[in-house]
């Protein structure tokens, strides 16, 4: 059996077990200690991620007069996610969905109705899995809150996530890790490079675009009020991708060895090649292009830390250091949009790169684990690995689109200039970040 | 009784500071300031975006002293405070009407 694809097959023999009528496996899982232990610890570092470290990553960006109004996204974010998870989010993403199985789960585990404690998913608890898959359901939105940084109201933004978590980002996540069909097409996506960074990158793009620019960019100077607390926040994300990648093997076995290995050092890899380019590009490294660097190292080996080797971490590592580099810093000036913090040029495009690469270093000769079923080359592979980035950018740019046209001629997405001038710290919630 | 007001490099307030104590003058007010006059700004960099910073961090100096002191003031905070670059700073004279010490209530150069 592939190892890189032991957890998904793992987990649908695990949802068809546990119907007893319709077991026909030779012996169902039983519950590992080991495993659930380290499933328990890596919710726990994914959760870690998105508070504080993606928080203070953003929070450290933004002027200080919008320093607050970050932080209170990201915690609603993680807040309003958690419950909407419970109540259907779960259940559409992870549960069958009879005729529509190959493109969303059905409600019966709404409320989480029916899930024990004894409950399992492949050899951990299914709560356990549960409270794991919600903390990407968390992430993958509060990626967004980079995009439209310093000008969206908050109230539109509850909404926003709402409509997205539920028509966006439950249906990707089925369709690659809840039996839908791209999981059937053998595509490699370990740990979510297409389900949450395509995902948040590009739905981030849209929103700046909808939103537009923020008053007086890009002539204002706009610059990072805080450094410290973005670099304290990426040592939190990089300690706690951990969780995210190698809890993604849903095991305590070599696989996820595997993953803590290859993604700490792409990540480092990509830091480095970050930090040197922009030495040589303008004279000197910066504390932001080396933290920068290592989050999009970070996000190219997201989808192949269960497939490539070392070697092939390298070079994703790199090649995300180098492109997202450009994308960062070139892009978005050339083409003039407003994404404020990079979700864009870091995620999306550092995970388009992984989730490419990773169709080349999965091939047993560079030192992969192998294809992903029905594949058997390097070209199937990266034309499968192709077709899942297109229709995940295509279906996340359409609906993202949509929900956010609606929600502002229904509401209104942008504070007034205004508000937008004082700083949502104080004209959205009334407190200042610093009472020096 | 004068105010001398003197802008200088942050750094150097510590050297200014003690010339100031040296010559028997011990209170002195210090603000943050921003300013330029003939140093230019210098530009930070972040991920690729230029910014100009012409607004240059500064310590502006404040001491109330006696007329008699005004001239060594000048020179003790001029050799302190002075690096031969540009930037270095200026120092402004101002009469002074009047100066109470609070507390006591003294006032004039008894106050100082």
């Amino acid at each position: 059996m592939k190892q890189q694809l032991t957890w998904p097959l793992r987990l649908a023999a695990a949802l068809i077990t546990a119907v007893p009528a319709l077991a026909w496996a030779d012996e169902a899982p039983t519950l590992n200690s080991g495993d659930t232990a380290w499933m328990l610890t890596a919710t726990a570092l994914v959760l870690f991620m998105t508070i504080p470290g993606l928080s203070l990553f953003y929070a450290g960006m933004v002027r200080s007069k919008n320093v607050l109004s970050v932080l209170m996204q990201c915690f609603a974010i993680t807040s309003l996610m958690t419950i909407l998870w419970m109540l259907y989010g779960y259940s559409i993403a992870f549960t069958d969905g009879g005729d529509l199985q190959a493109w969303i789960g059905g409600f019966s585990k709404s409320l989480l109705v029916g899930v024990t404690p004894a409950s399992l998913t492949g050899t951990i608890p299914e709560y356990v899995f549960m409270t794991f898959q919600m903390t990407f359901a968390i992430i993958t939105p509060a990626l967004i809150v980079g995009a439209f940084a310093e000008r969206m109201k908050f109230s539109a933004m509850l909404l926003f996530m709402t409509f997205w978590v539920t028509l966006v980002y439950a249906p990707i996540c089925h369709w690659v890790w809840g039996g839908g069909w791209l999981f059937a097409d053998g595509v490699l996506d370990f740990a979510g490079g297409t389900v949450v960074h395509i995902n948040a990158g590009v739905a981030g793009l849209v929103a700046a675009l909808v939103l537009g620019k923020r008053r007086g960019y890009p002539g204002t100077a706009m610059p990072p009020h805080n450094l410290t607390l973005t670099v304290i926040g990426a040592a939190m994300l990089w300690v706690g991708w951990f969780g995210f990648n190698a809890g993604s093997a849903v095991a305590a076995n070599g696989t996820a060895g595997l993953a803590m290995a290859v993604t700490q050092i792409a990540t480092a890899m990509a830091a480095l090649t970050w930090m040197f380019a922009e030495w040589a590009m303008h004279g000197k490294p910066s504390v932001l292009g080396i933290v920068s660097g290592a989050v999009a190292g970070l996000v190219a080996i997201t989808p192949a830390c269960g497939s490539v080797g070392p070697i092939g971490a390298l070079v994703i590592g790199a090649a995300a250091g180098l492109i997202c580099f450009i994308s960062a810093v070139k892009l978005k000036r050339i083409f003039g949009y407003d994404d404020s913090l990079d979700v864009f040029g870091v995620h999306a495009v550092g995970g388009i790169v992984g989730a490419l690469l990773v169709g080349v270093f999965a091939a047993p000769d560079l030192g992969g684990m192998g294809f992903g079923s029905g594949n058997d080359s390097i070209v199937a592979q990266v034309m499968v690995q192709a077709k899942s980035v297109g229709v995940t950018i295509l279906y996340t740019a359409v609906l993202s689109f949509i929900i956010l046209k609606v929600l502002d001629l229904v509401i209104g997405l942008r504070v007034t200039e205004e508000q937008e001038s004082e700083g949502l710290d104080m004209a959205l919630h009334d407190e200042r970040g610093y009472i020096i | 009784m004068k105010m001398v007001t003197a802008i200088i490099k942050p750094f150097k307030l510590d050297d200014v500071r003690e010339a100031l104590s040296e010559i028997g003058v011990q209170g002195v007010t210090v603000t943050e300031v921003k300013g330029f006059g003939r140093q230019k700004g210098h530009t930070e960099l972040y991920r690729g975006a230029e910014y100009v910073v012409d607004f240059l961090p500064k310590v502006k100096i404040e001491v109330a002293i006696p007329a008699s002191l005004v001239e060594q003031v000048i020179d003790a905070i001029s050799k302190a405070a002075n690096t031969n670059k540009i930037g270095d700073g200026k120092i402004f004279v101002h009469d002074l009407q009047q100066v109470v010490r609070i507390r006591t209530g003294e006032s004039g150069e008894d106050a100082l």
